[in-house]
């Protein structure tokens, strides 16, 4: 390619043809009609898609004033709401933490084989609907599920309770952690392992004072990912919860019972924190990939030759809801 | 599965049990459980509960909104995209920063906003409606939350492709005689066509499964604006287990053909990018 593609560049030169010139120049930029009418379409779809429903949400919020925006949240079943998604996420990010940093030592420090399936599978929650994700659960665990007679008998409820809460955002959220490290950790290799090992340090030693180190900034990636999703899960946490208010309402139930009740600044009062929790995460997602850019400037400056570190930051949240 | 070679770090057993226990017990358990239970319905009795009228009518609805979304995903991505790797503007970074937006934001958000948006009171819903356009409780309004959800999936796909495309090779096209245009239907179209396809497919498949959005948006009227995966959720409220596995089960074939796809498209598009 690259040897034809020089032959081309010496005929076209070779001609010294001013036209051809002229014409590689309005060949290679859009007339500047076109580039600004591209650039217009462009700002108007973000503005109707992207900006304007962010404002509208805090402007809907606070369009009855700050009293009743306060009054809306401190109301006492909102307040639940806030704190049972508070619980929920605190304890499904930190389960998933804890199994993506294990899924990827396993996976990307060692060679067996499956390994490719072992990866499909921990992707397989990205690909069912949230509903369908509930309705495993219930499945299990409801009243005519596969444990329901024995969970009734001895008094534990799962379905329409936390537990069941916990356990579908727990699988919603289970990829996140896992995929961002994988490719972090298979990028870093092995060698600086090896080296803390020969020196003496323990299993336990390397990996909390090497390997860690060196995926900080995509577990943090990951954590935020996978919390935001955990705050925010509505389908699967609908079908699970039984929108017992004051009980097992999570933020986004709120906002929907509240919808539903016709008080609409007081679901976008409850709206506008989980808008603000979307902000917040795309702003250190936004800090963290600049950092990386940045990381990976500094590094291709030291080994002009090493290849790019991993797609961990170019592959941002990944699929399916 | 376990054969380890050539590593001496240690771990490997304790980490890949605990992988494999947690995998079992919160992903492949549950879904063995459900596809058991599908199982155990008889092979009538699920295409009567799959292919009911409503049902039809649902698949009819979630499918034709998401391929309509994804199709304008599609469009307005590679447009988004090639605006902010090509040109520089006033606000361009800001925009590069809020694509992602609509991964961030809780489904539930989204619909709740939308709606609010074009409804009759909305902001845009007030210029809007007037002219017949009704963007809440109606077929545009899934539309419009689907192509809100899956805005990101398109631009963020194409991005890397457009920065690593060499300009050389369009001012050969250029040198060589060939209108802006020509230059790009010929020359820039083929090398993108791998990476807006996966991006479409990510799109449809991610909405598909949507449903925290659609719920505040659509109405969800039987036989007009009722997705299937709320059609599931309804079926479960009537404690119909049988009906709600049986939609349950077609969604979830699709979705794994749409991702064997997916799958197919991301090694083209790969393949694409490493050709010399």
């Amino acid at each position: 390619m690259s040897i034809s593609l020089n032959k081309c560049m010496a005929a076209a030169f070779s001609s010294q043809d001013s036209e051809a010139l002229k014409k590689s120049q309005r060949g290679t930029d859009e007339s500047p009609f076109v580039k600004w009418t591209l650039i217009t379409v462009a700002l108007a779809f973000s503005a109707v898609f992207l900006l304007l429903p962010l404002l509208n949400v805090f402007g809907q919020a606070l369009a009855r004033g700050w009293t009743f925006y306060w009054s809306s949240l401190t109301d006492p079943d909102s307040w639940a709401a806030i704190r049972l998604t508070l619980i929920v996420a605190g304890i499904a990010v930190p389960l998933n933490v804890l199994f993506g940093l294990a899924a990827a030592w396993a996976i990307a420090k060692f060679k067996f084989r499956g390994k490719s399936i072992l990866i499909t599978m921990i992707d397989l929650p990205f690909s069912v609907s949230p509903v369908v994700a509930g309705l495993m659960f219930v499945v299990l665990f409801g009243l005519q599920g596969f444990f329901g007679k024995w969970l009734d008998a001895h008094d534990i409820k799962i379905i329409f309770a936390v537990p069941g809460i916990v356990l579908a955002t727990v699988f919603v959220t289970f990829p996140f952690v896992a995929r961002e490290l994988i490719p972090v950790m298979q990028a870093t290799g092995t060698e600086q392992e090896q080296a803390a090992l020969t020196l003496g340090a323990s299993g336990w030693q390397t990996f909390w004072h090497v390997t860690l180190p060196s995926v900080k900034w995509g577990l943090l990636y990951g954590i935020i990912l996978c919390n935001a999703r955990a705050m925010g899960e509505f389908g699967a946490v609908s079908v699970v919860s039984g929108h017992i208010t004051g009980q097992t309402d999570t933020m986004p139930l709120r906002v929907e019972k509240l919808y539903n009740e016709y008080n609409v600044p007081a679901a976008f009062a409850v709206a506008s924190l989980l808008a603000l929790l979307a902000l917040i995460t795309l702003a250190i997602k936004t800090f963290l990939e600049w950092k990386q850019a940045r990381d990976f400037r500094k590094a291709q400056e030291h080994k002009p030759d090493s290849r790019a570190s991993g797609g961990a930051m170019d592959y941002p949240l990944s699929t399916n809801s | 599965m376990t054969k380890k070679r050539f590593s001496a770090l240690p771990g490997f057993g304790l980490t890949m049990g605990f992988t494999l226990f947690y995998l079992s017990a919160l992903v492949l358990i549950p879904f063995v459980g459900l596809v058991i239970r599908a199982c155990e319905i008889s092979w009538a009795d699920f295409w009567r509960l799959a292919t009911s009228d409503r049902a039809l009518a649902s698949y009819r609805v979630t499918f034709g909104a998401s391929l309509i979304a994804a199709v304008a995903n599609a469009a307005f991505g590679t447009l988004l995209a090639w605006v902010l790797v090509r040109y520089d503007f006033p606000g361009r970074r800001w925009i590069d920063a809020i694509i992602d937006f609509p991964f961030a934001l809780p489904t539930a958000v989204a619909g709740l906003t939308l709606a609010s948006l074009f409804g009759a009171n909305g902001w845009l819903g007030q210029f809007l409606v007037p002219l017949g356009i009704h963007g809440a409780y109606t077929p545009l309004g899934i539309v419009i939350a689907l192509t809100f959800v899956g805005l990101p999936f398109v631009v963020r796909t194409l991005q890397p492709v457009l920065q690593s495309l060499e300009r050389e090779v369009e001012e050969v096209a250029a040198t060589l005689g060939a209108g802006r245009l020509r230059t790009f239907l010929t020359v820039v179209a083929p090398a993108l066509a791998p990476s807006v396809l996966t991006g479409f497919a990510l799109a449809f498949a991610r909405a598909i499964g949507e449903y925290g959005s659609i719920v505040f948006i659509s109405g969800n009227k039987p036989f007009k604006t009722e997705i299937a995966p709320y059609l599931i959720f309804m079926r479960l409220e009537e404690y119909d287990y049988a009906g709600a596995i049986s939609l349950a089960v077609v969604l979830l074939v699709f979705s794994f053909l749409l991702l064997g796809a997916i799958n197919l498209l991301e090694q083209w598009a790969a393949n694409f990018e490493h050709q010399p």
